[in-house]
């Protein structure tokens, strides 16, 4: 590439994506200066802002760097830590946001003058800030990280391309920075999960597009012949969201320079394309996403192997085969054709047994080590996460029968199943996770503090279960109120009556939540002292990675 | 109108008759390739890899 070696030369990618990003300042003025509404003016102005901040970095990192990071080190993968030290910091600000935010709408259900009488500040545009933030900020970005940290391990090679690392995580925040202020701002095509507009949509097709580029090639150039299962499970995550986000997403603006579009799917096509959406992103990115870091982060902490390989084959493919056809059980009883839901229903109930075949083999790679559980208070931390994962497996399953759903469907019953898997599963297991890679990329020999740990993982599960139980009495409560008829055969209870009754349980959901956030806190500070203060790794392979800059 | 519905029933045909079949055989030969015996040492060795890492 370097033709001769007293001149330093732009790469291609740098060239390349230098002129893009200069054009894209460009556009940014034209679309601020034709703006049809504020908001899309807002975000013309940050893209504008962004594109200009790329295109210093590009030169500012094209300057200072010498030569392109090597491949290896003295015989050894010079890992490529950058990217995943960025995501793993974001991901850790995006959760204490996320969890703030839940806390605050969950305040306002108790107390709805909390509300502030703002537009800004209603539940309804702070519920998908919430929902995003958790899901798609938070777990976005420790997906990106242990996948990015999994796939070079296990494969030994750095990382495939040079600034496509970086563009796919600072690009993936943009799109975060765009979704959540759109939100705040009342911008929203309506589709849960799905919410962010067209412009904002398109962006998150570039950026995913490039992470799978960037995950696939890695994979194509290993230097490890078998393809480690956690690496199935992140491709299996990576490649459906993409199916999933262009499924549901079509949609034609009113405008090029507006926010506003209409989504192509019409009636109950549409909602049947929408559950078909939003089921999967539970199936794959918050299952098969974190059973890949289930499948890496357990067997390395409790220093096994993977229980049964076998089993994670079968499990692996059998989700993928069956995951995708459970969205009808979010259409019980609606216009959807009741074949359809019958489906749904037939595949939630099946899909039971892959679901315990990725818990066993997660519980049972501690098969001689249970006694580290009572020393670690981070692999209990995972180990209690796939406990979590297969309470709430089992829970949602059956709650796509339609005779229990038509108790459970529109109760207090789907928060509190979804907080489980949501709190339980995909919170702990991704702290946990992020105990383990925080120490290990920034070289450090230990966590600060272990017994912060411990009072993160009680104060947490404290929380989790005020909130679990306090949702399904309450959903519980709701259902049964809103079926209940009197001698005469009218209702018993109007429907404010059913609300005033859930309020306790509201309150105490707060107080589950509001412990769950304190949990949070106390991990921050512990990660923030690990890297500031904690003792260096005195072994150090890697010479170059150790710090946060686009250079990397 | 009634070409592209032709098309489409021939083609929902095909689906319905084939779709079932094919991927209980290709799920089929999923199970078998896990539990083949002569794999056995690689998925062993493979089970290792988190620990086994430089």
């Amino acid at each position: 590439m370097q033709p001769n070696n007293d001149v330093k030369w732009m790469t291609a990618g740098e060239s390349g994506l230098a002129g893009l990003f200069t054009l894209a300042v460009f556009l940014c003025i034209i679309a601020v200066a034709k703006a049809e509404d504020a908001p899309f003016a807002f975000h013309a102005t940050l893209a504008g802002f962004a594109s200009l901040a790329a295109v210093f970095a590009i030169f500012n990192r094209y300057f200072d760097r010498a030569s392109l990071p090597p491949q290896e080190i003295n015989g050894r993968p010079n890992y490529n830590f950058g990217p995943i030290k960025f995501a793993s910091f974001m991901a850790m600000f995006w959760g204490i946001a996320g969890f703030t935010v839940g806390l605050l709408i969950a305040l306002q259900l108790a107390w709805p003058a909390l509300n502030f009488d703002l537009p800004w500040t209603t539940f309804g545009r702070l519920r998908p800030l919430h929902t995003s933030a958790v899901v798609f900020a938070f777990g976005g970005n420790v997906l990106l990280a242990t996948s990015f940290y999994v796939v070079q391990k296990t494969c030994r090679v750095r990382l495939a391309g040079d600034l496509a690392p970086w563009f796919v995580v600072l690009g993936y925040n943009f799109f975060i920075l765009i979704a959540g202020t759109g939100y705040l701002l009342g911008v929203t095509q309506s589709k849960e999960y799905a919410e962010p507009e067209w412009y904002a949509d398109l962006w998150l097709t570039i950026v995913w597009v490039t992470y799978l580029l960037v995950f696939l090639l890695t994979l194509v150039k290993r230097k490890e012949p078998h393809i480690f299962v956690a690496n199935w499970f992140y491709l299996a995550f990576i490649v459906t969201i993409a199916v999933l986000h262009l499924g549901n997403n079509p949609a034609l603006p009113v405008s090029v320079f507006g926010s506003k579009s209409y989504v192509a799917w019409g009636g109950v096509q549409d909602a049947m394309f929408q559950w078909w959406y939003g089921h999967n992103a539970v199936g794959f990115f918050l299952t098969a996403g974190f059973l890949a870091i289930m499948y890496y982060f357990i067997p390395k902490r409790a220093e096994r192997p993977v229980y049964s390989y076998r089993l994670s084959i079968v499990h692996f493919w059998a989700i993928i085969f069956l995951y995708i056809w459970a969205g009808p059980h979010h259409l019980h009883y609606t216009a959807l054709p009741d074949w359809a839901q019958t489906l749904g229903m037939t595949f939630s109930i099946m899909l039971w047994m892959p679901s315990w075949g990725g818990m066993i083999n997660g519980l049972m790679t501690l098969s001689g080590a249970w006694d580290k559980l009572r020393t670690d208070p981070v692999l209990r931390m995972l180990v209690v996460s796939v406990a979590f994962y297969g309470m709430a497996t089992f829970e949602g399953p059956l709650m796509s029968i339609k005779v229990v759903n038509s108790l459970s469907h529109y109760t207090d019953w789907t928060i509190g199943h979804v907080h489980s898997g949501a709190l339980g599963w995909v919170g702990f297991v991704s702290f946990g996770a992020l105990y383990c890679l925080v120490p290990w990329i920034w070289q450090r020999k230990e966590l600060y503090s272990l017994r912060l740990v411990n009072w993160h993982f009680w104060v947490a599960t404290i929380g989790i279960v005020l909130y679990i139980s306090a949702m399904w009495v309450s959903g519980i409560l709701q259902g049964l109120m809103w079926r209940a008829y009197t001698s005469l055969g009218f209702l018993e209870y109007s429907f404010i009556e059913s609300v005033e009754a859930m309020h306790p349980f509201y309150i105490i959901r707060a107080l589950g939540g509001g412990l769950f956030l304190v949990g949070a806190l106390i991990m921050a500070f512990n990660l923030w002292m690990t890297v500031r203060v904690g003792e260096a790794e005195s072994e150090v392979p890697l010479s170059s990675g150790a710090t946060l800059q686009a250079a990397e | 109108m009634r070409a592209i519905l032709t098309v489409q029933n021939f083609a929902s045909d095909i689906v319905v008759t084939l779709w079932t079949p094919t991927f209980v055989g290709i799920f089929i030969a999923v199970v078998a390739y896990a539990l083949w015996p002569r794999n056995k040492s690689t998925f062993d060795a493979a089970a290792r890899l988190p620990l086994s890492e430089d």
